[in-house]
């Protein structure tokens, strides 16, 4: 073969090896390493699974947060102000704008009696600032 | 009225970009021929009234004149003045005109470095500079305007600068990584004026290499700035979250560290010619998308700017008009700009080849998983989210890879190297790194996971071959030019960097607990020792403070985390205490009060964290001298001629 073409024949082999090799990582990747997000009425009717890593979300009901004041414990609950709520337990440090009323993503696991495991919660930044996947929530409320 | 002269000015500015647009890409033909001459004053003009508008914006702020919106939302007459200046980038509307100043500073640089341009090539450069300048200032003012008034309804006061953005780290990282991303339009616009004059040579690649170093030096630096900043502002003591903003950045620095290898190659041999110009348009294009990303607010992220579907809209709509009008360009030019130049598997161009795909292949893994979120939104109506595990369990293999293709690379000679070359020049540091990383894996005590332990020895290996290439060249003939000593100081970064990472992921050790005054915990070998609370008064907060005596061996520090509350607003912060080290971080920060005296507190040790930012400093240092390199600043090239007719 003349050595240009051959030249472009390596180059063409290993274009097609990068964008094959890239494909598979991210499909693999993303099939193993997706969490789904779960609002609370799908927590509350099953449709979230049970005992699998979920992110679920939603705002934080008033006067439901508790405290142990001995250990790390938290256990509130997570409502979309219209008819669903769950209870979430988490054991930790809470983010600094974590409070009742706000909008709080939690990632872990669903247990068998229906209370959420959370391994990390997540609070925004800004106090204006909603998280996309609760966007939506607020409104629905004052229908 | 001071206000309106800067918004004023902006809109003169956007008048400049479009006549800049106009003659520049006409480069002395057609109807606008006549205006190829003024094209470099233009570009100066556009500056000046860019940096007037800045300063009327900035003035604005230091005479708390809340009668300004934008002022009245990311200001307070208690902000400390430093603040109340870099305020003027800490919201959305001032961002973007500093990211327009910073335009118009990097075409006022081509214009003034480029003295040994072709003219009309030169002009095409800053001609397409100018139009994306158009995009950016229209941008600015019909979507997020800094210089809207509040009347009558003046407030008496601000709201106050987000206290996330108080601080030093704040003040630096945007700035550094907008002249990173703004400086990829630089080499964007290169390889535009090459399709379009239909010339491609070495000399193009040597006119492009120092404009895209810079600019990928720079990127380095702020991404590196707000990792730094990340870790000791945010309370949690991470480094990297693979939070999509964090990615919209990072992509273009893929791309980008990709970009300045393949000009190295089209450079010295011709070769991947229009590779490297795909890669420049997709650095800038990406730069756009992660300024889509940051903007639009689509996804979750923990940045928080004040979200705009108009903002996002329009930023969708440049940038499809930018990566489909070079595409375009590019599908019907580039076909002729076919290299000849041959190579073998043992020789540079094939490892940079090597190196090319993977940084690639790794942007891919990373904009897929940026975007997963939103495409299954679109297509299925449900939210997902990719995490961490995702990229790390891809990126980790592929980062291990490069360092491998790296440290093999040193003695490599351009299309084909014999292995007695090889061997000879390599086989030394190829023998003392697995000396030292079997002396390192017997010091290290704890149990690490390989990837670790591979990386780690990688990166001694890589620095090894580096070193034992350096002496034989200090010892031969003549000594390195500047470019070498940019590479050498990147790639070593590269290692330190590489090491920093494994070692803190293996290392670390944090621990989230409930301490009362008086108790001691040992952790990492420290004894700390929980004093107590005091409260301190800070010049717009309120803040808590926790004591902590930390102790080992005789070493003696105190450590004072804050929870601090800010008098406007209300919000609170965590600021971490840090005793920084060469091998090791103390990281304390404070959590709620709980029963009697007691309260959550985080404690951390990082081992060799540091090294993560210190290697970004000499990856950017090394770009940052490679630009200043003889080659670059050669007066005339033999080969410049007017820029010959576009084949028809």
């Amino acid at each position: 073969m003349h050595p240009t073409r051959r030249k472009r024949m390596i180059i063409v082999l290993f274009i097609l090896a990068g964008a094959g090799l890239a494909l598979g990582l991210v499909l693999v990747g993303l099939g193993e390493n997706v969490n789904m997000f779960y609002p609370p009425e799908d927590v509350v009717s099953g449709k979230a699974p049970v005992e699998t890593n979920i992110r679920a979300g939603g705002m934080v009901l008033e006067g439901s947060w508790q405290r142990d004041g001995q250990t790390l414990n938290n256990e509130f609950v997570l409502t979309d102000r219209v008819d669903a709520q769950f209870p979430v337990r988490y054991s930790g440090i809470l983010p600094d704008l974590f409070r009742e009323g706000q909008g709080v993503i939690v990632e872990g696991q669903l247990n068998a009696r229906g209370t959420f495991e959370a391994e990390r919660v997540l609070a925004k930044h800004d106090e204006n600032y909603m998280p996309p996947e609760l966007a939506g929530m607020g409104e629905a409320a004052q229908e | 009225m001071i206000i309106e002269l800067g918004h004023f000015a902006m809109v003169l500015t956007l008048g400049l970009a479009v006549l800049t647009a106009l003659f520049g890409i006409s480069a002395g033909r057609g109807p606008f021929a006549a205006g190829l001459r003024s094209v470099p004053s233009l570009v100066v003009g556009q500056l000046v009234f860019t940096a007037l508008a800045f300063a009327t914006l900035a003035h604005a702020f230091l005479e708390d004149d809340f009668s300004v919106r934008y002022v009245a939302e990311n200001s307070n007459t208690l902000l400390p003045e430093i603040y109340k200046f870099t305020a003027v980038w800490g919201g959305h509307e001032g961002s973007f005109l500093l990211w327009a100043l910073i335009m118009t500073v990097w075409m006022c640089a081509v214009t003034l470095r480029g003295g040994h341009l072709p003219e009309r090539f030169r002009a095409q450069v800053l001609g397409v500079m100018g139009l994306m300048n158009v995009g950016f200032v229209a941008f600015l003012l019909f979507t997020s305007n800094p210089f809207e008034r509040l009347v009558p309804f003046t407030p008496s006061d601000g709201s106050d600068l987000n206290p996330l953005l108080q601080d030093f780290g704040m003040i630096i990282h945007p700035p550094m990584l907008y002249v990173g991303y703004v400086g990829f339009s630089v080499a964007f616009a290169f390889a535009i004026a090459a399709l379009l004059s239909g010339r491609l040579d070495a000399a193009w690649a040597r006119w492009s290499r120092p404009w895209t170093n810079a600019a990928w030096g720079f990127l380095t630096l702020g991404i590196a700035l707000g990792s730094w900043w990340a870790y000791y502002e945010l309370g949690w003591g991470g480094w990297w979250f693979w939070d999509p903003v964090e990615n919209a950045s990072f992509m273009p620095w893929l791309i980008g560290t990709a970009l300045v290898h393949s000009l190295a190659a089209t450079e010295k041999r011709g070769v991947f010619k229009s590779w490297t110009l795909l890669l420049a348009i997709a650095a800038f294009s990406l730069s756009l998308l992660g300024g889509f990303i940051v903007r639009s607010g689509v996804l979750t992220s923990v940045h928080a700017f004040a979200v705009d579907p108009e903002r996002g809209a329009f930023i969708l709509i440049f940038l499809m008009i930018v990566v489909g009008g070079s595409l375009l360009l590019y599908a019907v030019r580039a076909w002729q700009l076919a290299g000849r130049a041959t190579f073998e598997p043992s020789s540079r161009d094939f490892f940079l080849l090597i190196n090319n795909v993977l940084f690639t292949v790794a942007l891919v893994v990373v904009l897929a998983g940026t975007l997963a979120p939103i495409v299954y939104e679109a297509i299925t109506g449900g939210k997902i989210s990719v995490g961490k595990p995702y990229f790390d369990m891809i990126f980790v293999p592929l980062m291990l890879l490069l360092a491998a293709a790296l440290a093999v690379s040193p003695p490599l000679n351009w299309k084909r190297t014999g292995f007695a070359r090889i061997r000879a020049r390599l086989g030394i540091a190829t023998a003392s790194a697995v000396v030292i990383s079997l002396a390192a894996f017997l010091f290290i005590e704890s149990e690490v996971p390989w990837q670790s332990l591979a990386a780690l020895a990688l990166a001694i290996w890589v620095v090894a071959g580096h070193v034992q290439d350096l002496v034989l060249r200090v010892r031969g003939s003549r000594l390195p030019g500047l470019a070498y000593w940019g590479m050498f100081a990147a790639h070593l970064g590269f290692a330190v960097s590489l090491t920093g990472v494994a070692l803190t992921v293996a290392l670390t050790e944090e621990r989230d607990l409930v301490m009362s005054p008086g108790q001691v915990v040992e952790h990492g070998g420290w004894q700390v020792t929980f004093e107590g609370m005091s409260s301190v008064r800070g010049p717009n907060y309120i803040a808590e403070r926790g004591t902590f005596r930390v102790a080992q061996n005789g070493a003696n520090l105190m450590l004072t985390p804050e929870k601090r509350r800010y008098s406007s607003g209300g919000s609170i912060m965590t600021e971490a205490a840090i005793d920084p080290g060469l091998f090791r971080d103390l990281y304390i920060s404070l959590g709620d009060p709980l029963d009697g005296e007691s309260r959550a507190v985080r404690l951390h040790f990082k081992p060799f964290v540091r090294w993560i930012w210190f290697g970004a400093l000499l990856m950017t240092l090394g770009g940052f001298v490679a630009v200043l390199d003889r080659r670059y600043r050669r007066v005339k090239s033999p080969a410049v001629q007017a820029v010959p007719e576009p084949a028809s």
